[in-house]
């Protein structure tokens, strides 16, 4: 049984858990879901004219016409390097351009030569490079099928649920008719009769969501498309519905949601993905029936149909493809990767003073503590407010002292207020977004009346990050970054809590970009982050709001969630299938933003969030307060020890995201991307692996006594990190749990390393030494890497760093470089070496560059087979070798 | 400092930590500089002896002494690493010359941040520490100084507290029987009051009625002959033509008369109205008039619309009550509506005892044409005087129960209250002490309630009415709670912990919001104080152990 991943993202708890669901639309509420939910399967209305068919050697166009309405559309197929097809369907002759998304692809993706196999009246086949992949083009009713050998991968308008809506210049309405010239009546009405073909539907030039009018100058403009996936049974993604990470079959899945990303990976034998770059306002229905098969479809309203479907083979290869398009995970500075408190909001200086020295008073390490909107003077972003903020840098000087760093909020609305410059600046450059009557568009968000900077404009955006200097933004440092909240963006009085699908930006409407707004901000904030620093400093910037490609500029949070267990479970497939489309870089609010968690909630909430990508405790406003040693000293230790834990282990994290970095690949990863054989691992969702070798099972129920992990792989082992037990692979292993449990495995054949010694920040552990924990595997071989550099700077991409890959075999640990071009050097060096799965040996030796042998001191521990080597003590950036005699 | 001060144990070390601390005193801290491995405490010292192997303190094992300190973490306890920061576990000792020694998690030891006030615990990480013990040592001292003498000042004004405070409790329990006393005597005065009351209430209120009802009489006479003079009156203007008869058309001439109202007033219908005959004498027309005399308008009226002045005062009327209801107390712009206060105020009770009615009631009784009432005649009045003599005297004695009461009540709370194991708290009962922030005054009536009082403008919020005391189990009288304040939105009621410390005055020096709706309020005051130990500057050097 082959799985199918669907990765279609629209991601973001905010939307859906803690807001009134009355504020979204349904379907059946907006005008054009309505209409194309209303097509129904069967003969489609488009025909493929062969005639038109024009093949160059990177692409094929051809027209299709609609039989009903004689409207012709343009079909171009492209082969894309690296195992992609694009499909683009527009207009061949649009009344005006209609919005193709920009930005979003790293580049304008190089082409590979298409050729000719066959062609007859029904229909072309073309060859998709040299593998047996091939397309069929039908022509009556038009019809593409992506074929390997004799299988269907997917057919694109099987159902025949292609439509596209033409622009179309708007009729005059009947009661105008009627009173206009006598003359004219009779004609008027002849006319009116005739565009009864046409069908004009309530909804198609205006329509009405509540107390909010939707305008459409343009009229109807909405797409569809349907995809069929023959032999397809699981189908993943779509978070906003993520109690599971599994689809269910669904009917229907609400659009809006303040992230998406409109990538469906469609997986037949791990083949298949497709991201659709048509821009905003999502639909996607999907049904599965009983025989394996999963139809799905999107629905947009506006813009063109832009589909890349990649096609694996492996679902390593599809993160590949998927980053060669829209790019990879940005690499964030080492810090941002430690512990996050975060709170709605530390209330002044002092409170910030207490909260830090309360860390170090119990001992709980923390990177970044954060302020939330009333830092501001009044909610006015880029300032402090004056009597509870009145010196930000010496606030900031205070946790630089200690290592310590800030994030501070900067929401893009901006208070209307002639006294604030920031309003005064965009005014005046006419950088705000705009109503339908040319005004500057007005919401009310926190600061009451706010404008919105139109971040779509590429000049909006380098004004907007030139504000992040230091001299412009008054009381900010470098250690001071950046967190941008309501960036869907929030407008508390627009219909579905957003935007005026009207409003202007520039040529476009609202409609045509939302989904890609909280994606230019984030973009633009990172770019002003790195600009401050003179392009030296990696930025760290957290949005709630994203777009495909926003994993090139920091980090997602869920939103707005809840302190109630379910919300704690969904944080696992939600990240989970965050990662899939490349967005590794997140986490949900630990402890849950909105209510308060009981105690045992609030423990394992931090045991499943430091074993997540972004790991932030963060509350809302009307909740008691949450930091770790406020719930007795038994709980502080529970919090203290998982936080411990993060710290040792970030040496791993930072190079699972060098390598999401590098490659693409999710760091927090659903087990059956790792084992895409095993049937069994394609319901998980209770746990996951970080990179290929950590699996966690976080306990997420209450009261409970135990959990049973899946342990995959018929021929893996894998080792309890805490007790060093080993465990056999494709089994379900029943654990029993306490309070101060967290499930978690190192797969046999693995070497992690960790820093032991957990300080107060990360950067303060940057010159401590490693501990090499070497899992073997049946065969008895291990394998790891080491990556080193200054962890805050670009300058890894000027080769300044250490890679280094770390092998047993054959009784020998190595340490070989895998970056022989690159420099650095560190202070760090190797004090502990643990082999688990180990036989005792007779003698130790190190061996160094300069040949320089020494005998290393050992302890076995029989009961577990543990040996651990007693202080090699060798820098941790040199080639050496310990043998085991 | 739980988490700096060291793992180990150190059951039988209670001599030798004597004699130490003697040592401290007797040669001074900075002299004794004794060989020993970085980060141990001297009363460690004995543990780690040079060249002989080290056995962690646990006991677990035993290691060669090289190891101690050699930057790798042998002993669960992490006691071979003292002065590194190898061991998750370990922790370091800073001698801190010329201030307190402490004990410092060994993590940081080199992280670049100076923890130690004598800058050893960076001693390898290039940071740049200035060694601030002897400033620190100073101001410390200072500041005990400070403390001390605050203490010893306070507590002397605790004890003076907790004497007034005896003598206060005393008075009180002289005066609450004394009170109690004088209310039984009271009681038996209204009793027998009620009795001479009710006594005289009888015959007035017959001698009252008896009036009334004589002026009943007198006024439905009036009543008549008014009608009688109207009917006359009337019957002069219909008869147009003097004939002293009224006729079907004379009658017509009234359109008001229409029987039906249906807009036209027929022959017929006046003739109805006549009687059934065509004309009628002024003898006849007695029964015509009482037909008409409620719709008849005089032809001297007819002009001049007579209800209009009513609407006219109703209009005005709610304006201004609105007004006062929307500046309940502060500011009243009218004059006539400080009159209209000042006759609220009276005790409407009163006004039906009254008489003669008012002159404002006289005046709109003219209005009704039918006079006032007369005066009581002597006998009446004489009654109702006395009977009002009788009630007051009757009110004035309840009312002096019910304040005995109320005070009695409050004498045995205030009697009964926890002012603490000596009463030294009973001084604030009753007061109120106020903070003025930029925003806020913050308003702290101990053992009554907190509010919060926008310095411009808004109304007070209740952040709390007394609870109880809430310090911890040791030092219970260290914090006070103050619960159900105003209800939060989406949120709790409002509640203020007030965390008492020794100060020589009595006064609310801080505020603070650590929780949405949950108020922190700092409070000094001498009853708190404890006698100040002995200045022993040695003291401090206990927590080294």
């Amino acid at each position: 049984m082959a799985p199918v991943l669907l990765l279609w993202l629209a991601v973001s708890l905010s939307g859906t858990l803690a807001v009134d669901r009355g504020n979204f639309k349904t379907c059946d509420q907006s005008a054009f879901c309505k209409r194309q939910r209303a097509l129904k399967p069967g003969e489609s209305p488009y025909r493929a004219l062969l005639e038109t068919m024009e093949l160059t050697n990177t692409r094929l166009t051809l027209q299709l016409i609609n039989d009903n309405n004689k409207v012709h559309l343009l079909l171009e197929l492209y082969r894309l390097q690296g195992n992609i097809t694009r499909v683009k369907i527009n207009e061949l002759k649009p009344l005006k351009p209609r919005y193709e998304v920009p930005d979003v692809l790293i580049r304008e993706p190089p082409t590979e030569p298409l050729s000719l196999l066959s062609q007859d009246e029904n229909g072309v086949v073309l060859s998709l490079g040299a593998e047996s992949q091939r397309v069929i083009v039908s022509a009556r009713p038009f019809r593409l099928d992506i074929m390997e050998g004799r299988d269907v991968l997917m057919s694109l308008n099987s159902r025949g649920l292609l439509a596209f809506e033409h622009l179309r210049m708007r009729k005059d309405t009947f009661s105008y008719k009627v009173t206009s010239t006598v003359a004219s009546v009779w004609d008027n009405i002849k006319r009116t009769a005739k565009e009864e073909e046409e069908k004009v539907e309530d909804g198609m030039w205006e329509e009405t969501f509540k107390s909010h009018s939707d305008g459409k100058p343009n009229g109807p403009s909405a797409i569809s498309l349907d995809f069929s996936l023959p032999g397809v049974e699981h189908v993943y993604g779509i978070p906003e519905h993520a109690d599971t990470l599994r689809l269910k079959t669904t009917e229907s899945i609400s659009a809006l949601q303040p992230g998406c990303v409109p990538v469906r990976a469609f997986q037949h034998s791990w083949k298949g993905t497709s991201l659709n770059l048509s821009p905003s306002f999502w639909d996607c229905l999907s049904q599965q029936y009983e025989t394996p098969q999963t139809d799905v479809r999107w629905i947009s309203e506006s813009g063109i149909i832009d589909v890349f479907i990649m096609l694996g083979p492996t679902p390593k290869d599809i993160f590949s493809q998927y980053a060669s398009l829209t790019g990879t995970q940005s690499f964030p500075p080492l810090s941002a990767l430690a512990y996050h408190q975060c709170r709605w909001n530390y209330n002044d200086q002092e409170d910030v003073q207490t909260v830090d020295a309360g860390f170090d008073e119990h001992d709980i390490p923390y990177d970044f503590i954060w302020l939330d909107i009333e830092h501001t003077d009044g909610k006015r972003y880029f300032t402090w407010d004056p009597h509870k903020f009145a010196t930000p840098k010496e606030m900031l000087q205070g946790l630089v002292d200690k290592k310590r760093k800030m994030v501070a909020i900067v929401d893009p609305h901006i208070k209307v207020d002639s006294n604030y410059k920031i309003h005064n600046e965009i005014r005046s450059r006419g950088y705000y977004i705009k109503n339908k009557d040319g005004g500057d568009y007005e919401g009310w968000c926190w600061p009451g009346s706010a404008g919105y900077p139109d971040f779509t404009r590429a000049d909006m955006r380098a004004w907007w990050a030139s504000m992040f200097a230091y001299d412009q933004y008054e009381g900010s440092m470098e250690n001071l970054y950046t967190w941008n909240d309501m960036n869907e963006p929030s407008v508390f009085n627009g219909p579905e809590v957003t935007m005026h699908k009207d409003a202007m930006h520039g040529a476009w409407e609202h409609r045509d970009v939302h989904n890609l707004y909280g994606f230019y901000v984030q973009m633009a904030t990172a770019e002003g982050l790195i600009q401050r620093s003179g392009g030296v400093e990696r930025p760290f910037v957290l949005t709630r709001a994203f777009f495909a490609g926003s994993q090139r500029y920091g980090a997602v949070w869920t939103g707005d969630n809840a302190a109630e267990w379910d919300h704690l479970k969904i944080s696992i497939p939600m990240c989970l299938s965050l990662g899939l489309v490349g967005i590794s870089f997140c986490g949900a609010d630990v402890g849950g933003f909105f209510k308060s968690p009981s105690t045992e909630l609030l423990v394992r909430w931090y045991q499943t969030g430091a074993y997540q990508p972004f790991f932030r405790a963060h509350a809302h406003l009307d909740t008691p307060r949450r930091e770790p040693w406020l719930f007795g000293p038994e709980n502080t230790a529970l919090i203290r020890e998982v936080v411990r834990q993060r710290y040792t282990l970030l040496p791993y994290w930072y190079q699972q995201f060098y390598h999401a970095h590098q490659t693409g690949q999710p760091v927090m990863r659903p087990l059956w991307v790792e084992y895409p054989q095993d049937p069994a691992t394609f319901a998980l969702d209770d746990e996951f692996l970080i990179g290929r070798d950590l699996l966690v099972h976080p306990v997420t129920e209450e009261g409970a006594r135990g959990v049973t992990a899946y342990l995959p792989g018929k021929d893996e082992v894998w080792f309890d990190v805490h007790t060093f037990q080993k465990h056999n692979g494709a089994q379900n292993l029943y654990i029993p749990v306490t309070m101060s449990s967290i499930p978690v495995f190192q797969r046999g054949g693995s070497i992690i390393p960790r820093k032991l010694r957990v300080r107060r920040s990360s950067t303060c552990m940057e010159h401590d030494p490693y501990t090499l924990y070497v899992a073997l595997n049946p065969q008895r071989t291990a394998e790891g890497e080491l990556y080193i550099d200054d962890g805050h700077t670009f300058n890894y991409e000027k080769k300044e760093f250490i890679h280094r890959s770390l092998s047993f075999a054959k009784n020998i640990l190595s340490s070989a470089n895998l970056a022989p071009e690159a420099q650095f050097s560190t202070r760090s060096w190797i004090e502990r070496i643990v082999i688990l799965g180990a036989s005792k040996p007779s003698k130790v030796t190190l061996k160094t560059a300069g040949g320089q042998e020494s005998q290393l001191e050992f302890e076995f521990d029989a009961s577990m087979s543990v040996l651990t080597l007693r202080k090699p003590g060798m820098n941790a950036g040199v080639d050496w070798t310990v043998t085991l005699q | 400092m739980s988490n700096s001060e060291p793992v180990w144990s150190c059951p039988v070390m209670k001599p030798c930590q004597y004699l130490l601390l003697l040592l401290l005193l007797s040669v001074g801290v900075s002299a004794v500089e004794i060989q020993r491995p970085r980060g141990v405490p001297l009363s460690k010292r004995q543990f780690y002896e040079e060249g002989k192997p080290f056995t962690c303190l646990d006991g677990t094992r035993t290691i060669p002494f090289d190891r101690v300190n050699d930057d790798y973490c042998d002993c669960h306890d992490g006691s071979d690493e003292p002065g590194t920061a190898a061991c998750p576990n370990g922790s370091f000792h800073c001698t801190n010359a010329g201030f307190r020694p402490a004990f410092i998690p060994s993590s940081r030891i080199n992280d670049g941040i100076c923890d130690c006030c004598d800058t050893t615990d960076e001693y390898n990480s290039g940071a740049t520490c200035q060694n601030t013990c002897r400033e620190l040592g100073r101001k410390e001292k200072e500041s005990l100084q400070k403390m001390a003498e605050i203490a010893k000042e306070g507590f002397l004004l605790k004890q003076q507290i907790i004497q007034e405070a005896k003598r206060g409790l005393e008075d009180k329990k002289a005066k609450l029987a004394d009170v109690q006393t004088s209310k039984k005597d009271l009681e038996d005065r209204v009793e027998a009051l009620r009795i001479v009351k009710e006594t005289a209430e009888q015959p007035e209120k017959e001698a009252k009625e008896r009036h009334l009802k004589a002026w009943e009489e007198e006024k439905a006479v009036i009543r008549m002959e008014k009608d009688k003079a109207r009917m006359a009156e009337v019957f002069l203007e219909l008869d147009d033509d003097a004939d002293d008869f009224i006729s079907v058309a004379e009658l017509l001439s009234h359109s008001e008369l229409d029987p039906d109202s249906d807009g036209s007033f027929t022959e017929a219908e006046a003739q109805g109205l006549l009687g059934g005959v065509d004309k009628v004498d002024t003898v006849a027309f007695e029964s015509v008039w009482n037909n008409i005399k409620e719709k008849y308008i005089s032809e001297a009226n007819a002009d001049t619309p007579a209800p209009v002045e009513t609407p006219q005062e109703e209009m005005r009327e709610p304006v201004s009550d609105n007004d006062s209801e929307q500046y309940p107390e502060d500011d009243i712009p009218e004059e006539e509506e400080e009159e209209d206060e000042e006759d609220e105020d009276d005790d409407p009770d009163e006004a039906d005892y009254k008489s003669p009615p008012t002159t404002q009631t006289q005046e709109k009784k003219d209005d009704d044409n039918e006079g006032t009432m007369p005066p009581y005649d002597q006998q009446t009045q004489t009654l109702i005087d006395s009977a009002q003599k009788a009630r007051n005297e009757f009110d004035e004695a309840e009312r002096a129960l019910r304040e005995v009461d109320d005070q009695i009540r409050n004498l045995e709370k205030e009697i009964s209250f926890d002012f603490g194991p000596n009463a030294e708290f009973a001084y604030l009962y009753s007061q109120c002490y106020e903070l003025s922030t930029s925003e806020y005054i913050y308003r702290l009536c101990p053992f009554n309630r907190v509010s919060q009082k926008p310095k411009y403008g808004g109304s007070e919020t209740n952040l709390g009415t007394w609870g109880k005391w809430a310090g911890p189990e040791d030092n219970v009288y260290a914090m006070m709670k103050y619960e159900h304040g105003t209800g939060c939105w989406q949120g709790p009621n409002r509640s203020t912990m007030v965390k008492l410390t020794c100060g020589k005055e009595t006064v609310v020096t801080s505020t603070s919001e650590p929780s949405r709706c949950e108020y922190l309020m700092e409070f000094i005051s001498p009853a708190v104080c404890q006698e100040p130990p002995s200045l022993d500057f040695g003291a401090h050097e206990h927590e080294e152990l």
